[in-house]
């Protein structure tokens, strides 16, 4: 059935769109210009940016947002203390400030971080913004019953003493959190339980876009939120459609990060993904904001017409796709019955099954990424030239696990990930040849980490001893990639994503990797992390993903920003 | 006629009464019949990094650790007197008919279903009226030219809309009129009736047509077989020896009998659709009942889908119920059985 609906709509690619590629095939790009350059440069104000969203946002209100593309497009009209640098190449992993004046001053023990706010911003109505107004949003970010989405960061580090709801705070202006101070309306402090040297990264996140007490409204607040960046919101309708419009209270000046060239943002949601693709290649849609890259039959379209390929860009994300292996399962318990999966693996095949080098990505032989400050390109696992897998390897490490004719296990993976299942088959042949027999049991996606690949007490049961995981930084860091997937103290009963890395080692090495003040050291400890891992052997990883990003020639500014894992860049595009 | 009636709503309240405890249980018994317990189906309500004790505050709040049928009790409370909801900040009050909350997306369910419900309505009704008329006029036409080349290009094209997907001539409808010859540059996407019918009507245009050539393929097949079967009839030879004139022997006896199947499926099909058109709502964007139902599934969100699967299943009572009405005006005898 897949295969039909595949060759549908690879036929369907080949003959649509032929009218529209008049348009489509316009501008001055190359391909893969968007990863290095600002492409069809403009400063033209006007127009209308037309945005087509296949999927619904998790949440438009700062403390209850976690997709990758949401934060991206949240920087419209929001501002939070620090963000990543508007440009293309690796400048765009710097951090820069946005609200704030500088980036944080912390305290010797890396345990306070003191941010200072920009005179003269103010929100969409024209009242100024205060630091307790930043203050307040975080708090809001530790309701989880109100807003279950966004990340706990704050929550784990902050010293909250069980705060957890202004919604609950009976003190003047609900700002009772003793782990943050605001001794002024442009001072904000912030108190940590443990120390950490990367809390710049903490002031990006959405949760420090500034909320107005007065204008909280709750779990409603996502259908207006006051705006603090170059557009606001003139409608929004859940499922249908968000329309933006200029902020005339932002003040450029105060923000040299943004612009603010479109005279409307329009968002239409729910848009056919197939659809999505063939309005960008006909100049119908200026932009996908999930920035996914585009489906099968779009891919093979751009890819095989140069017209078409000169306007795509094959962009590196933080996103590694990968096999975990499950050290309380037996026979996974013994490192070299781990190492023989290793050189066994057949990552050429899987990279096929994700789409292959353009539109899937690279093959990995470590965890971390170019984009990953620190990474350093290692290959502990050869799998051959054409990495098909070193079976002599395989059979070698097998013998050390006394398991000379290989045994049987189980490969789980998500059920509505057809990419995923795909690479899961091609994991099972590469193993059958060293006579490791996998059986694929396949589980629903919205149950996946709470009810059984990440529920350890589930995998030991049902011996899962190869999980098909998929992970996304929520930056491009380190701590932000590597902390959730690799610390042993992050495992609780259920809805992990560290699926069986145990070891004590890596987590003191976390540990100082979390109070190392100078990027370049503390790249260097993620490296070793990431060496140490593999040198375990918990982790097979197998492609580091790029997404096939079509910018139509409509699009202006158009650039990958490299902080922002690989999306393009929101915060300048413009339309004349 | 009277009792007739009566008969028929009170079987139709029925059989949604009964549908609404199937689906419930669906939803809410059988994953702790399988072992799931409550605080599974919580944990489905929090964030990704939700712990043990957020959840067990969210199980609390939405009363699943309660008897499932204490739970549906209250379910069907809600739609007779409405329900109160305590969310963070504020208390929702979702009034009757409250068809339950959303915990995902924080809000009452009922609302989003009448927001809903004009962009399938828009839909149904303009690709039924399209299907039936196209579909039953061609199915005469071939009966009536029986191994014609009209009859065999009519029967072809009957056949390749009911083989071909939706998404398969729905994305190729985009293509070529939106984005080739550029005749409705605002298709997959919906303008409300009341903001601009003629935009409205512009860019239902390739839906409804998509969507009527799958069912009018249907509709043609099976009107040409009734006609073929109801013309071999002996009253249909008494009609014409009476001296009938032939469009009367066509229209007011063939066809007449003809309709009465026809009618049947249509009444279901409507109904159907009505719930939501799943497959032409996703491949043209287009933000009615079905593309809700698909984006609930998708987030496990089950009151949602529970919502939808009422409202469904309400259209598809109802459609029969008008079916069988129609019955008793089209033949007769109904109203004596």
């Amino acid at each position: 059935m897949a295969a039909v609906g595949a060759a549908l709509a690879l036929a369907l690619a080949a003959c649509g769109g032929t009218g529209g590629s008049t348009s489509s095939s316009g501008g001055n790009g190359k391909f893969n210009e968007g990863i290095t350059s600002v492409v069809n440069a403009s400063t033209k104000t006007g127009g209308t940016l037309r945005i087509g969203n296949a999927v619904e946002w998790d949440s438009t209100d700062p403390a209850d947002t976690y997709y990758g593309w949401s934060w991206d497009f949240i920087r419209l009209y929001g501002r939070a203390l620090t963000m990543f640098k508007t440009v293309p190449g690796q400048a765009g992993l710097q951090l820069v400030p946005d609200l704030a004046q500088n980036l944080g001053e912390h305290s010797a023990d890396f345990k306070t971080w003191t941010y200072k706010l920009k005179q003269g911003v103010k929100y969409e109505d024209g009242t100024p913004v205060r630091a307790q107004d930043v203050k307040y949003d975080v708090e809001r970010t530790l309701d989880k019953n109100t807003f279950p989405d966004g990340p706990t960061y704050f929550g784990d580090f902050l010293d909250t003493k069980g705060y957890s709801s202004p919604y609950k705070d009976k003190t003047p202006g609900k700002l009772g959190l003793k782990a943050i101070e605001t001794p002024d309306d442009n001072t904000i402090v912030f108190h940590l339980k443990k120390p950490f040297a990367g809390f710049d990264y903490f002031a990006m996140l959405p949760a420090t876009i500034p909320v107005p007490q007065a204008k909280d409204t709750g779990t409603n607040y996502k259908l207006h939120p006051v705006s603090t960046g170059p557009y606001k919101f003139e409608s929004y309708t859940p499922g249908k459609q968000l329309n933006m419009v200029r902020n005339t209270n932002w003040d450029p000046s105060t923000d040299p990060n943004r612009k603010q060239l479109p005279d409307r943002i329009q968002v239409q949601i729910g848009v056919n993904a197939d659809d999505l693709d063939n309005r960008l290649i006909a100049g119908s849609a200026d932009m996908d904001i999930q920035g996914l890259g585009l489906g099968a039959a779009a891919a093979a379209k751009v890819q095989s017409n140069a017209n078409l390929k000169k306007n795509a860009d094959s962009a590196a994300t933080a996103r590694l796709d990968y096999v975990a292996i499950s050290s309380s399962v037996p026979p996974f318990d013994n490192v070299h019955c781990r190492k023989a999966v290793e050189y066994a693996t057949d990552k050429q095949a899987m990279q096929t099954a994700y789409g292959g080098p353009l539109s899937g990505g690279d093959v990995a032989t470590h965890l971390m990424m170019p984009l990953i400050p620190g990474n350093q390109d290692i290959n502990p696992y050869p799998s051959g030239a054409d990495n098909h897998g070193d079976v002599a390897k395989a059979k070698q490490e097998l013998q050390a696990c006394n398991k000379p004719n290989g045994f049987n296990t189980i490969i789980s993976a998500r059920t509505e990930r057809p990419k995923e299942i795909n690479a899961a088959l091609a994991l099972q042949q590469g193993l059958k040849k060293v006579g490791i027999n996998a059986e694929i049991k396949k589980y629903p996606t919205g149950d996946y980490f709470k009810l059984y690949a990440g529920n350890p007490e589930y995998v030991k049961k049902n011996g899962l001893g190869l999980i098909m995981m998929s992970w996304g930084a929520d930056w491009p860091e380190g701590f932000g990639y590597l902390q959730q997937i690799v610390d042993s103290r992050v495992i609780r009963s259920a809805g992990n994503t560290n699926l069986g890395v145990k070891d004590p080692a890596v987590d003191q090495l976390i540990d100082k990797a979390t109070v190392t003040a100078d990027t370049t050291a503390r790249g260097a400890l993620w490296a070793q992390i990431d060496a140490k891992v593999m040198d375990d052997a918990y982790i097979v990883p197998f492609l580091d993903e790029k997404h096939l990003l079509y910018r139509p020639p409509s699009a202006k500014n158009v650039y990958v920003n490299q902080g922002l894992n690989g999306y393009y860049d929101y915060a300048q595009l413009g339309v004349k | 006629m009277v009792n007739f009636l009566i008969r028929r709503l009170l079987a139709a309240i029925a059989l949604l009464i009964i549908v609404s405890m199937v689906t419930f249980a669906i939803f809410f018994l059988v994953p702790r019949l399988t072992g799931a317990s409550s605080a599974d189906l919580a944990s489905r309500y929090v964030g990704k990094s939700a712990g043990p004790q957020a959840i067990h505050e969210v199980e609390i709040r939405l009363g699943l650790n309660r008897p499932v049928v204490v739970q549906y009790w209250n379910f069907v409370k809600g739609i007779i007197v409405g329900a109160h909801y305590d969310f963070g900040p504020s208390k929702v009050y979702c009034a009757p008919p409250c068809f339950g909350y959303s915990f995902i997306n924080q809000t009452p369910v009922w609302p989003d279903l009448l927001d809903r419900l004009p962009v399938t309505l828009s839909l149904a009704a303009g690709a039924a009226v399209i299907w039936l008329v196209f579909g039953v006029t061609t199915g005469v036409i071939s009966a009536l030219k029986r191994g014609s080349a009209v009859d065999r290009a009519s029967m072809g094209v009957a056949l390749a809309g009911v083989s071909l997907p939706i998404f398969f001539t729905g994305l190729l409808s985009l293509a070529i009129f939106r984005d080739n010859l550029q005749w409705f540059p605002g298709a997959g996407t919906y303008v409300g009736f009341t903001q601009n019918p003629a935009t409205w009507a512009a860019n239902l245009v390739l839906p409804w047509v998509t969507l009527a050539f799958m069912q009018g393929a249907l509709y043609a097949r099976l009107t040409r077989a009734g006609m073929l079967e109801t013309m071999g009839e002996d009253y249909i030879r008494t009609a014409r020896a009476k001296g009938l004139p032939e469009r009367v022997v066509i229209t007011r006896h063939a066809l007449r009998a003809t309709l009465t199947p026809v009618l049947t499926i249509f009444g279901i099909d409507l109904g159907t659709l009505l719930g939501g058109a799943v497959l032409t709502e996703g491949t043209f964007s287009l933000p009615g009942l079905g593309k809700f139902a698909i984006d609930s599934i998708n987030n496990n969100d089950l009151p949602r889908v529970l919502g939808v699967v009422m409202i469904g299943a309400f259209f598809i009572v109802l459609a029969n119920l008008v079916v069988d009405i129609l019955y008793a005006v089209i033949d007769p005898r109904v109203r004596l059985s």
